[in-house]
Parts: C-alpha cells; sequence; structure tokens
C-alpha cells in the first residue's frame, strides 16, 4: 500500500528535500477528558461507592480523538481536512495550533498557527465592541492597531445591518450574528500558517460570499492554510491536497479529486439516499 | 479503522514522485528501473524489511565519499520525482536513510506546538501580552456586574454588607468587642482585607477551568487568566479601600502619617494573592472539585485570622504551639499590617518589625513559587 509509511514515522516522499515544511506531525495522539454526568453515576451514594471501591468514574471519561496521525505539510501547501462527524478533524487543527497538548507524539510547526474559528469563546456580557478589542488583543495586536480596525472589523460582521448592535452585550445576539462576529475578529490578522474550522459554514449568502474573498486574501498571504469543511465544494475549489480522517486516523491523504471521491463513496455507502444527490 | 486493511485506492502524495523513477541500479531500494516519463509505476522491489525502531536518527552530516553502507538501502524509501534528482545525491549519501519525521522538523528550525516555553521567555511573552491581561480584567469586572442595575457600586456594598452583618451578630449580640476600643473600625480592616484574598482566591480557581473555550480558541501565555483575575478584583479592593478609610473616620480614628503603610500592605498582599491565584488556577484547572471545596477552606481561614474578634483571643486559648503558626498565617500578618496603618491603639499579635518581614516573606515566596507552579504545566492546560 502506498500510506504505510506514516505510521513507522517516517518520512514519506522525497519533498523534504526539496520543500521547506512548516507543519509536521509526528504519530500525534490526542486525548481529552470528558466530564459529565452519566444517570445513577450522579448520584452521592454512587459517588461514595467509587470512591469506596477505587472503581473508575464513568462521568469522567478520555476520548481519545486523535489515534497517531503523521504528516508533513509544505510551504505553500493548501490542505484539505474532511471526515464524517467526530472523525477527529476540529481536534487535529486544535493540536497544531498547540491549544490542546499531545498525549503522546508531537506537533512540530514553523511559526505560531492562527487558529480561524467560530468556537472562540468571548465573553457574553460584553458589548460586541468590546468583544472585539479583547479578541484582537489576544490575538498579539496593540492596542492603537485594534483600536485602528475596530471599526472595519465591526462593518465586515455586518451586526450592524439591523441596527447599533455593536454597542449591545453579545449575549443579546442571534447564534448566527455572534458566529459572523468571531469569523470577523479571527479573519482580521492575516498568519503564515492558517488553520480554518468550518467558518465558511455561517451566517446567509452575502457573509458567505464575504468571508470566502476574506479567506482567498488570507491564503495568498499564508504560507500554508488547513480547512476544515463538510462543504465538498469549498474544499475542491480552495485545496490541491486532502486528508481524509476516519476515527481519528488518516484513511487517505493525497491530491484533491481523488480524497474526494473516495470519501463520497465512502460516504454514500454508508447513507445512500443523503449523499445521493452530492454524488 | 487501521489503515493497513483499507480496501481504498488510496494514493499518497509520496506517488506523485513514484511516478518518475530514476534509473539507478546502484540504490536497488528504488526497485526497477524506469523510463523518467512512465506512467504511475508501482514500486516493485521487495518489501521492506520488518522494522523494529520507529524513528531513526540523522547523526552526522552526509558524506559524498563514502559508499552507502546498507547495501539493501533505507526500508520504506519511496522513488523521486524526476526534478529532484538533482539532490539525489544527498538524499542517497544518508546511511541511516530517510529522517524521522521529528529529524525533519529539527532540521527545518520547526518547534514543538505545544511545548512549555522557558521562563525567561515567558515572563517576556506575559509583558507582551500586557495589554490584553488589562482589557480581559477590565472585562471580567464589568461583565460581573453586567446585569445588574446597580453596576460597580457593588463593589463597595458587598464588603459593607458583609462588615454590617458580622457587626451586628459578632459585635453587639455576641459582644466579642471585649479588648478593642474601635471593633466596628478593627472588623472592618480585617474584613475588607480578607475579602481581598477570598475573592482573588475564588476567581482565581475557575480562571482557566471557566474559560477553556477561551484557552482552546486562542494561543496566548495562560498565566494571563489567573493574572486578570486577581487584577480585576485588585479595583474592588482600592474602591473598598476608600470606603474603610471613611469608616475608619467615622468611627473616630485620627488621620495619620502611617496610612502610607497601607500601600506597601495592599502591594505586599496583592503579590500573595497572585501567587496563591497561580496556584488554585493549575489545581483547579485538573481537579473541578477543588471549587466546591474552596469556601470552606477560605471559612476555616477566616477564623483563623482574626477578622472577627481580638487577635488577643488567639493568644489567652490557643495551645502555645498552635500560636506561632496562627500569627504566622499571611491573611492575618496582612490584616494586622492594615490594622496598624490605619488604627492607634489596636491590639497586634505579633511586632510590627516582624509583621512586615512576614509579610515581605509570603509575598515573595507565594508570589514566585506559585508563578513557577502554574508555568510548569503550561502546555497542559486546555485538555481537562
Amino acid at each position: 500500500m502506498a500510506d504505510v509509511a506514516p505510521e513507522r514515522g517516517r518520512l514519506i516522499g522525497a519533498q523534504a528535500y526539496t520543500r521547506n515544511p512548516t507543519v509536521v506531525v509526528d504519530n500525534l495522539h490526542v486525548t481529552y477528558e470528558v466530564r459529565g454526568s452519566i444517570g445513577s453515576a450522579a448520584s452521592p451514594t454512587a459517588a461514595l461507592k467509587r470512591i469506596l471501591t477505587g472503581s473508575g468514574n464513568k462521568g469522567r471519561r478520555w476520548v481519545h480523538a486523535v489515534r497517531g496521525v503523521s504528516f508533513a505539510a509544505y510551504e505553500g501547501d493548501a490542505i484539505g481536512l474532511i471526515g464524517s462527524n467526530g472523525s477527529g478533524k476540529s481536534t487535529l487543527l486544535r493540536a497544531i495550533a498547540g491549544l490542546i497538548p499531545a498525549a503522546s507524539g508531537a506537533v512540530y510547526t514553523k511559526r505560531q498557527p492562527a487558529l480561524l474559528g467560530v468556537n472562540a469563546v468571548l465573553l457574553n456580557d460584553l458589548s460586541g465592541e468590546q468583544n472585539v478589542i479583547l479578541g484582537c488583543l489576544a490575538m498579539g495586536m496593540r492596542r492603537s492597531e485594534v483600536m485602528a480596525r475596530v471599526k472595519e472589523i465591526i462593518e465586515f460582521s455586518g451586526i450592524n445591518d439591523k441596527g447599533d448592535f455593536a454597542s449591545l452585550p453579545m449575549r443579546t445576539y442571534s447564534s448566527g450574528m455572534a458566529a459572523r462576529l468571531r469569523f470577523a475578529i479571527a479573519a482580521s490578522k492575516t498568519h503564515d500558517i492558517l488553520l480554518i474550522d468550518e467558518a465558511l459554514a455561517t451566517g446567509d449568502q452575502q457573509f458567505l460570499k464575504r468571508s470566502e474573498q476574506r479567506v482567498q486574501e488570507l491564503r495568498a498571504g499564508a504560507g500554508t492554510v488547513f480547512l476544515v469543511s463538510h462543504e465538498l465544494e469549498t474544499i475542491r475549489k480552495s485545496c490541491e491536497r486532502t486528508i481524509w480522517l476516519e476515527n481519528g486516523v488518516i484513511r487517505m491523504d493525497g491530491p484533491t479529486p481523488e480524497v474526494v471521491k473516495a470519501y463520497v463513496e465512502y460516504m454514500s455507502a454508508l447513507e445512500p439516499e443523503k449523499w445521493r444527490k452530492k454524488k | 479503522m487501521a489503515r493497513g486493511a483499507d480496501p481504498m485506492p488510496g494514493r499518497h502524495y509520496a506517488d506523485d514522485a513514484r511516478e518518475t523513477v530514476p534509473g539507478s541500479s546502484a540504490y536497488p531500494w528504488f526497485g526497477q528501473p524506469a523510463a523518467p516519463s512512465s506512467p504511475a509505476t508501482p514500486m516493485t522491489g521487495p518489501p521492506p524489511p520488518e522494522e523494529t525502531e520507529t524513528t531513526v536518527v540523522f547523526t552526522r552530516p552526509p558524506d559524498l565519499t563514502t559508499p552507502p553502507r546498507q547495501p539493501s538501502g533505507p526500508p520504506g524509501m519511496p522513488p523521486l520525482h524526476a526534478a529532484e534528482t538533482a539532490l539525489l545525491p544527498r538524499f542517497l549519501e544518508a546511511p541511516e536513510g530517510p529522517p524521522s519525521l521529528a529529524e525533519l522538523a529539527r532540521r527545518h528550525g520547526l518547534r514543538p506546538a505545544s511545548a512549555r516555553p522557558s521562563l525567561g521567555t515567558y515572563i517576556r511573552d506575559l509583558w507582551r501580552c500586557r495589554e490584553f491581561i488589562l482589557a480581559y480584567a477590565n472585562g471580567r469586572t464589568v461583565a460581573s456586574f453586567g446585569a445588574t442595575r446597580l453596576g460597580r457600586l457593588w463593589q463597595v456594598l458587598t464588603p459593607l454588607l458583609n462588615a454590617g452583618i458580622y457587626f451586628l451578630v459578632f459585635g453587639v449580640i455576641l459582644g466579642a468587642r471585649r479588648g478593642v476600643d474601635n471593633f466596628v473600625g478593627y472588623l472592618c480592616v480585617g474584613m475588607f482585607i480578607f475579602t481581598a484574598t477570598q475573592n482573588a482566591a475564588q476567581y482565581a480557581v475557575s480562571s482557566i477551568s471557566g474559560q477553556l473555550g477561551l484557552v482552546r480558541a486562542l494561543q496566548f501565555p495562560r498565566a494571563s487568566l489567573p493574572i486578570a483575575m486577581v487584577i480585576s478584583q485588585l479595583e474592588g479592593v482600592l474602591v473598598s479601600m476608600v470606603v474603610l478609610a471613611g469608616i475608619v473616620v467615622a468611627t473616630g480614628e485620627p488621620i495619620t502619617v502611617e496610612w502610607v503603610y497601607l500601600a506597601p500592605t495592599l502591594a505586599l498582599q496583592f503579590a500573595f494573592n497572585l501567587g496563591l491565584g497561580f496556584i488554585l488556577a493549575r489545581i483547579g484547572a485538573k481537579i473541578a472539585d477543588v471549587r466546591q471545596v474552596l469556601p470552606y477552606v477560605l471559612r476555616v481561614w477566616m477564623y483563623g485570622s482574626a477578622v472577627l474578634y481580638s487577635v488577643e483571643l488567639f493568644q489567652a486559648h490557643l495551645p502555645s504551639w498552635a500560636q506561632p503558626i496562627v500569627l504566622a498565617n499571611p491573611a492575618l500578618v496582612y490584616i494586622e499590617l492594615a490594622r496598624y496603618s490605619l488604627m492607634e491603639n489596636v491590639p497586634l499579635g505579633s511586632p510590627v518589625n516582624q509583621l512586615w518581614i512576614m509579610g515581605a516573606a509570603w509575598a515573595l515566596v507565594v508570589g514566585i513559587a506559585g508563578f513557577i507552579y502554574f508555568w510548569r504545566a503550561e502546555a497542559e492546560y486546555g485538555r481537562g
């Protein structure tokens, strides 16, 4: 098989000698703890019994989201990440960004990657404008730079299209508005290594067009781009290489048309009704 | 799903290289020589031997004069793209075969994505994001009163109400005022100073675990969060000190030169609170139960800090071995320093010089140790 090498932690291909790697993922495993109560496990007597008998806590589980992923990304690569829900795409992206520590293996990056997601949690009691300032400062911008760009970012997010929402607390926003604002904040800075997590799936048609354009601009300025998306059309349009993750393992890694084709075949075998149209 | 069992006609990027195999029988691990323009040719050489080690370390630079030591060649070695043959010598003369991914990363100067920075770098990074820390601290303060009508007035009202209740219970009903001339002043100084540490601890313990979304979304020194929490409480402390000054004067204390000692007292307490916040933030990030236990610990601590009654009660009732322990308690030390600064004729548990030494020692030791303790787990935050 063509793809046996990564498991051995070996470098595949001669690209390593001709191109500059920007992200190297070496046999990466990511686990994270999920704390939650499951049925009777949450009752006080059950908790006491658990402590006394030393048996495992059922409410606390470790999720093994990424299981031994290896690949190298090079300067100028635009890499799509696809896979069914819960296949570990977002976790892999966060691990590359250094936001979730590796359980074993390692991620090496040339510069600090920036994760462009709609999941950034800001302070819901603060106004949209204050959140823009806070988010930009957290990304390492200077205050003077932030102040000069606040207006532009709010305008881009379009939250003021229906009245002055920028001065209202974020908890009053609809989920779409909040997502748009988060995307606008995240996209306000250019980065060498850009990780985009489903960012294009938010907002109405108008915003979609604007954000697609912005991502193209960011891509032009970035050395390496990773794009997680369920929209295969987006992947086809913007990525030359695609990695297909399934159950936290790379199932396929190669040129986008072939990987996407295999993925669609695989998915339509699982859920024929849903995928017939897309095929 | 195991990749070995994958029946998919998966094509790796490396396969691109396989399309044009440079003809060179001197390196049999490249398989059969093929014409440079031939279409995708599968590797037909012998299957690579089973590997026992997973990483290969590149121990020395390639030596062009020495022939390859392994005639069988490195296992798993894919052929080169035609455009890459110029680099072939460098590529082939590596006796250990192709580098591991880790080696590749090292050679190109790539750094681990979630490694803990050195202490010096970490402090520099923190300094660089000072604007974020201040904005975040201010944001938290605004947000915590966001939905209330009185807003930041609660920063004043909360300690006042607390002092009122305790004065009623301990001063009026139980009559604990014995031995203190100005019991209201005494009580309020203790209450307000202790509240500063108490709030810092309570907010810091969930500074990481309560903001996992932020931690998992953006990369910044995690120490920013407990620092911002303690700073956001500092504003409340300064406001409450103004209130406290009013109370102390209203209960008959003169304004003296000694009031300036309040500034170093608060500074030392702030450093101590920061250290305590670091320690609690790290523990709280790992063990969520700490947040539930903390209020009880803080209540016991408060009773051990002579907030509600005269410190002389300790000397009268505690066994002699326990006295130095209770009197060295950092909260009591800062409370006594504040009482000494603001009030005349106030009973103190320890001499003033000793209080200053203990206060500075606590601030230094807990401040620095707490910061290092927090920094050591820098790469771990975000998993739990």
